[in-house]
């Protein structure tokens, strides 16, 4: 007993510790997810921080893996109570938690990733990822040879429905016959369960494994059959040297450093943010040694489009898995349209439910 | 399907089944020393990580196994301090070193996130690989695959033909009777537990070391919770443990195969099968009377010496 005592009390002591922070002019707070090791998502979020970091006169702290829920809401109050000045929740799941905290604290800056809830002291945001992911299906169509492209996915949810369709309007764009297949793991990191995902779809044929994940599960599975494979968040590479082609990934610091800017000049006002590869917050990773330049060219090129607002990526005629048009010739999907997608384009072999 | 994808299925349902396995043999272990341990979820992911940082620190996968094993057991003792010395609750006790280990090793490990370790990877039998169907399912995995097909024989071994086998069982049985008769009942409870701690370890280490090459937190994902489930369904048997720690790895691999394949079924649905399936054994052993087949003392603390 004293012993289970001692080392409550010991942990107690030590994430206590964790929740520290300097004394500089401006205190900028980060909530993460997960750990900010997991080389997904919330590790993109954390290199944003850096850059924020290097800013003069700001100091970032963050707390990581924190809970959705209540203990989102505690350490949000605990940051506001340190006279923080901004504070980003980067999970959907901590909107409500935000709104709350938001207005107890009408001083403070809160900005909420990938949720559609504001309030007078605060914004979300969210990155345009579909815009690479685009790209990155072209990749997949080209240097698939089975003509079947293979994707964990976490939860159907719009977010990832979305990046799935435009995956899959890219393979097609280049290969008009190739189909994504989707598994569903209902996990953002588990990195056994995506693992064996990915496997359950090389099984079935699948030559090129492309993810929604916060884990390298799936590419490692890709490497061990010897195929290929898209990463996700941030370039993977590292972890499947040999089977990562390229990933569609975030580049958080270019927005997380305008927003501090702009509420350090007092110009900051709410908004719904929703960059793109335009402003640089997601972006394309370098390609692998086997992606041949012709095609890094050709990709290249459409990333030079996608940039200049000329390839829209969600443009009619788009259609469903039935093979019914769902946007007609030349209209251009809406953003509303887009955040609440739930259906998916002709060519993908899955189910939304 | 043809029987390519079946036979890569089968084979999957063996290799996702090889850490309940592990963790399943490792409560069976414990419990058949008359000892309830909850805590198999926390035990696992101590291993976990133990077996994924010392692998990494030593550029050797297999003393990182090896030390999975030992913080098994390691983690496992406070169970037996608990129960054994302090008399403590089995049920609540087991609870709190799941939720100690679990809160603990993610803890300790937030720094190893995302590293790579040396682990083990897939070694054909020559042999008996080639034999058509049987060799792609059982042969083509990794070592610890191969090794955890020696426990269950193992330890049927032990159980039914060895001095130290009966002594265990007795103080899961009859602790009163095995005492009388001279054995050191407490000694063969602390066996049952640290011995069940250390395959429950191995259970965590396959999953970072062989599974996947990666640590993370809650990286074991309720498998321990599996594992003492599938105690009840396989009546305390080494051997039927392996029967269903392959059926649910089976049932796992299964689901993400129909979706693979391109079912229209719900994903939801599907992912329920292997917690319904676990639902159905319990009613199903219940029902036909087996849970009998229990140490007769399990979960009871015996009285301290006078």
């Amino acid at each position: 007993m004293r012993v289970m005592k001692a080392l409550l009390v010991l942990m107690l002591a030590v994430w206590a510790s964790t929740a520290g922070a300097a004394e500089k002019e401006m205190k900028v707070g980060f909530i993460y997810v997960s750990p900010v090791g997991d080389a997904g998502y919330s590790y993109s979020h954390d290199v944003g921080r850096q850059a924020v970091e290097k800013m003069e006169g700001v100091a970032t702290s963050y707390v990581e893996a924190v809970p959705e829920g209540p203990d989102s809401e505690r350490v949000m109050q605990n940051m506001a109570r340190k006279d923080f000045d901004i504070i980003f929740a980067t999970s959907f799941g901590y909107m409500d938690s935000m709104v709350k905290v938001a207005k107890q604290f009408p001083k403070i800056a809160f900005l909420h990733c990938s949720g559609f809830k504001m309030a007078e002291n605060m914004g979300n945001y969210f990155g345009r990822m579909y815009q690479p992911r685009y790209l990155s299906g072209m990749v997949a169509g080209a240097m698939t040879k089975s003509g079947t492209i293979g994707y964990v996915a976490a939860f159907p949810i719009p977010e990832v429905i979305r990046g799935i369709n435009a995956f899959t309007l890219g393979v097609r764009s280049v290969n008009p016959k190739a189909t994504v297949r989707v598994v569903w793991t209902k996990t953002w990191y588990d990195p056994a369960t995506e693992k064996e995902a990915g496997k359950s779809l090389l099984d079935v044929g699948a030559d090129v494994i492309a993810q929604h994940q916060d884990s390298p599960g799936p590419q490692e599975a890709a490497q061990e059959k010897g195929v290929y494979s898209i990463g996700y968040n941030s370039d993977m590479a590292a972890f499947a040297p040999k089977a990562h082609l390229t990933a569609p990934v975030w580049n958080w610091g270019v927005y997380y450093v305008k927003v501090v800017e702009a509420v350090k000049k007092g110009t900051w006002k709410p908004e719904a943010a929703w960059p793109g590869m335009a402003e640089g917050v997601v972006d394309l990773a370098p390609f692998g040694p086997m992606v041949p330049k012709e095609l890094q060219d050709k990709v290249n090129a459409e990333k030079a489009k996608i940039i200049a607002g000329q390839q829209k990526i969600f443009v009619g005629p788009i259609k469903d898995q039935s093979g019914a048009v769902k946007v007609a010739d030349g209209v251009v999907m809406t953003d509303p349209e887009l955040l609440g997608i739930t259906w998916f384009v002709e060519g993908v072999v899955g189910t939304t439910k | 399907m043809t029987s390519q994808i079946i036979i890569a299925l089968l084979a999957a349902a063996v290799q996702s089944g090889t850490p309940i396995l592990f963790a399943t043999l490792g409560e069976i272990f414990t419990e058949k020393s008359g000892v309830l341990n909850l805590g198999v979820e926390g035990v696992m992911i101590l291993g976990a990580l133990a077996g994924f940082v010392v692998a990494r620190q030593t550029g050797n996968p297999v003393l990182g196994f090896f030390a999975a094993g030992l913080i098994g057991g390691l983690a496992a003792a406070i169970h037996g301090v608990v129960c054994l010395w302090f008399q403590g609750n089995q049920v609540v006790s087991g609870l709190a070193l799941t939720i100690l280990g679990t809160g603990l090793a993610n803890y300790l490990g937030t720094a190893f996130i995302g590293m790579a370790a040396p682990g083990f990877a897939p070694v054909a039998v020559p042999l008996l690989s080639d034999i058509p169907g049987i060799g792609p399912i059982f042969f083509q995995h990794d070592v610890l695959v191969y090794v955890s097909y020696l426990i269950p024989p193992a330890m049927w071994l032990f159980f039914a033909r060895t001095r130290f086998g009966l002594g265990l069982r007795a103080a899961g049985e009859y602790p009163a009777a095995a005492t009388a008769a001279g054995l050191n009942v407490l000694a063969y409870r602390w066996l049952g537990i640290v011995g069940g701690g250390f395959f429950m370890g191995l259970g965590g280490a396959y999953l970072s070391l062989a599974y996947t090459h990666l640590w993370t937190t809650n990286l074991t994902g309720g498998r321990g919770w599996i594992a003492v489930a599938l105690v009840i369904f396989a009546f305390w048997r080494p051997g039927r443990a392996v029967f269903g720690a392959y059926l649910f790895g089976g049932i796992m691999a299964l689901q993400l195969r129909m979706q693979a394949s391109g079912t229209q079924l719900s994903s939801s649905i599907l992912l329920m099968l292997p917690y319904a399936l676990t639902v159905i054994v319990l009613v199903l052993s219940s029902w036909r009377k087996r849970t009998s087949d229990a140490p007769a003392s399990l979960g009871i603390n015996i009285a301290p010496a006078e």
